[in-house]
């Protein structure tokens, strides 16, 4: 039973980590683009093609890292953590 | 292909046309809430008990929950304000639709699942998992109720413009009108219901949104940079950081709030209960932000669209909002079939995300509130179902007069300090309440208390109350959204308060929670 307890503590410790770090490059690639609006906005007024300005270009990108980090949680969610939950949950 | 488009019959925008009764549009509109009401007396049958009131008994599949989730976010705040915002203002809009986006991962890496894990109903019940249950149910269902007046004053001044547009009834007819449809839903249908005309309703605005936004593309060879030249040519500037964020303190104090304000709407977090489990919940995360994020990359064309095509002028007759639009775009390029197939998506996007809300303040209220702290937690279900459809036509009368009250907003700009009160007030209890095993009632409590009431307080004191509607010279409070500060005061207070407090048993349950969320 103590096993138990430690291994679940174990687990949500690392499930923890994972989410947490996830949530902060989130939070450092958005605040990142928001920063830039705040404080440099000719910068994302620039065109990098025509009728393409840098500040589009980069919220496309801020869109398309969400996915992806998503994308990443899950991969780790299916292969790695629903396994430690099973065998936990066959002790 | 480019020529079929051209061929198109083509209305040029004339905004004295608009605004008087449209028959094309009625029949639309009388179809789709013929086929809704329709689903909702078929669900009826199948709600039996409160858990189907709520939650749909657990059976949502994952897929079908992400269109629901997707459903009950992307809002007439998000079709109408924010194509809307994009029109008139540029660039600037697009920091909506992307900070509406990027509060999904976090929702998906730090509560979907636990919450599924830990709760029955509402977020309250984890909140209050380990701690006193009384006290953390009064401030939730605060905060919760707070949350659901902001998000709801939007959607009906959103939908008393459209059904003015259309119908040319008065603008505060169109608003009891769309109250009373609501009502009418969420009594009988619950959350089945509900779910159901949340899917059919996603589906469609992708639908309509997509088929908007090819119509407008193929105007422009199929290259959104030429749309995006073509519209910085006719309006100089629009590519660039502009007024809406001239203080550049506003720009983040709105970037907080939309970020953190995702993962405390209540009606988004019931949802995840809808769902068997917590892999189901994961899954229908990461179908919603797929939707969700499509959507939101098309409004970068449906507003600049409307921009270039119906002209920024003709748009801000309609409304100064800018929340027609879209409309109006589809007007211009499909005629008036176009306008009223985009008017009835519209509409029952309103109408399905009212019920919505509704329906989770319909649980605050009666779970919550009267179940649990009234009668503590011994009510039949009989009695809690009444409870509940009684706070049901409670809370639409309530949405029917604020929206009367709100009149003539950007609807994506209410909804933007919505997300504030809710990241302010439920937010940082939320995370606090299932990762860190000192956080105690008194702390919970004072955060969400601190965290609704200072945002509230801000709110009121900011320009847009202030200078905008008050007609006052100057605003206390220099910033539009309150995020910046509230949010902060709010995990300060959690925090500080907890380490002042102890509370042996919250603490020794912790484990148990610990359990609970990963099992």
């Amino acid at each position: 039973m103590e096993d138990r307890t430690q291994a679940i503590q174990a687990l949500a410790t690392k499930r923890w980590r994972v989410s947490l770090m996830l949530s902060g490059a989130m939070m450092f690639i958005y605040f990142g683009f928001i920063l830039l609006i705040a404080f440099n906005k000719p910068l994302l007024g620039s065109l990098v093609i025509p009728g393409l300005s840098l500040g589009i270009l980069l919220g496309v990108l801020v869109i398309t890292s969400a996915w992806i980090l998503i994308f990443i949680y899950v991969r780790w969610a299916n292969n790695s953590y629903d396994n430690e939950i099973a065998r936990l949950s066959r002790k | 292909m480019n020529n079929l488009w051209y061929s198109l019959p083509l209305a040029t925008v004339n905004p004295a046309s608009l605004g008087h009764f449209n028959p094309l549009a009625i029949a639309f509109f009388i179809l789709f809430v013929a086929i809704s009401l329709g689903i909702t007396y078929w669900a009826a049958n199948l709600t039996k008990n409160t858990s189907h009131f709520y939650t749909a008994g657990g059976n949502i599949s994952a897929f079908q929950n992400g269109l629901a989730l997707a459903g009950d976010f992307m809002s007439a705040a998000s079709f109408l304000g924010i194509a809307g915002l994009v029109a008139l203002n540029g660039f600037d809009g697009l920091i909506y639709s992307i900070g509406f986006l990027v509060g999904w991962p976090l929702v998906m890496f730090l509560i979907a699942e636990p919450l599924r894990n830990l709760g029955k109903y509402t977020f309250a019940d984890v909140v209050a998992y380990r701690l006193q249950q009384t006290p953390v149910r009064i401030a939730a269902a605060i905060g919760t109720l707070a949350v659901i007046s902001f998000y709801l004053i939007a959607q009906m001044v959103g939908a008393g413009e459209l059904i003015k547009l259309l119908f040319g009834f008065e603008y505060e007819l169109a608003v009891v009108i769309v109250g009373c449809v609501m009502m009418a839903y969420v009594i009988f249908g619950g959350m089945i219901a509900t779910t159901w005309v949340q899917i059919i309703k996603a589906i469609l605005l992708l639908g309509g949104t997509v088929l908007l936004a090819v119509l407008v593309l193929a105007k422009f060879g199929f290259n959104p940079t030429t749309l995006f030249a073509a519209a910085a040519t006719k309006y100089s500037g629009v590519l660039a950081p502009g007024k809406l964020v001239s203080d550049p303190f506003d720009a983040i104090s709105l970037g907080m709030s939309l970020m953190f304000g995702t993962g405390g709407l209540p009606h988004i977090l019931m949802r995840f209960y809808t769902v068997s489990d917590a892999k189901a919940a994961r899954d229908s995360v990461t179908y919603a932000t797929a939707f969700i994020g499509v959507f939101y990359l098309l409004t970068f064309i449906l507003g600049f669209g409307a921009m270039v095509l119906v002209g920024q002028e003709a748009i801000k007759q309609i409304g100064t909002g800018g929340n027609m639009a879209a409309p109006m775009l589809a007007q211009f390029l499909g005629g008036n079939a176009f306008l009223g197939f985009i008017a009835a998506v519209s509409f029952a996007t309103i109408l399905a995300v009212v019920a919505g809300l509704t329906l989770s303040g319909a649980a605050a209220l009666s779970h919550d509130l009267w179940v649990n702290v009234v009668r503590s937690g011994h009510a039949n279900e009989t009695e809690q179902l009444r409870v509940a459809r009684f706070a049901t036509m409670l809370l639409g009368a309530f949405a029917i007069l604020l929206g009367i009250l709100f009149k003539g907003q950007n609807v994506a700009y209410m909804v933007g300090l919505a997300f504030a009160i809710a990241a302010s007030g439920n937010f940082p209890a939320l995370l606090l309440s299932m990762l860190w095993r000192r956080f105690t009632t008194t702390g919970a409590v004072a955060s969400m208390l601190v965290g609704t009431f200072s945002s509230l307080i801000l709110i009121y004191f900011s320009p847009t109350i202030q200078v905008t509607i008050l007609k006052h010279a100057s605003a206390p409070f220099p910033l539009k959204n309150p995020g910046l500060i509230s949010i902060p005061l709010a995990f300060l207070v959690g925090i500080v308060v907890s380490l002042l407090t102890s509370e042996q048993q919250a603490q020794e349950k912790f484990a148990e929670v610990e359990n609970r969320i990963h099992s």
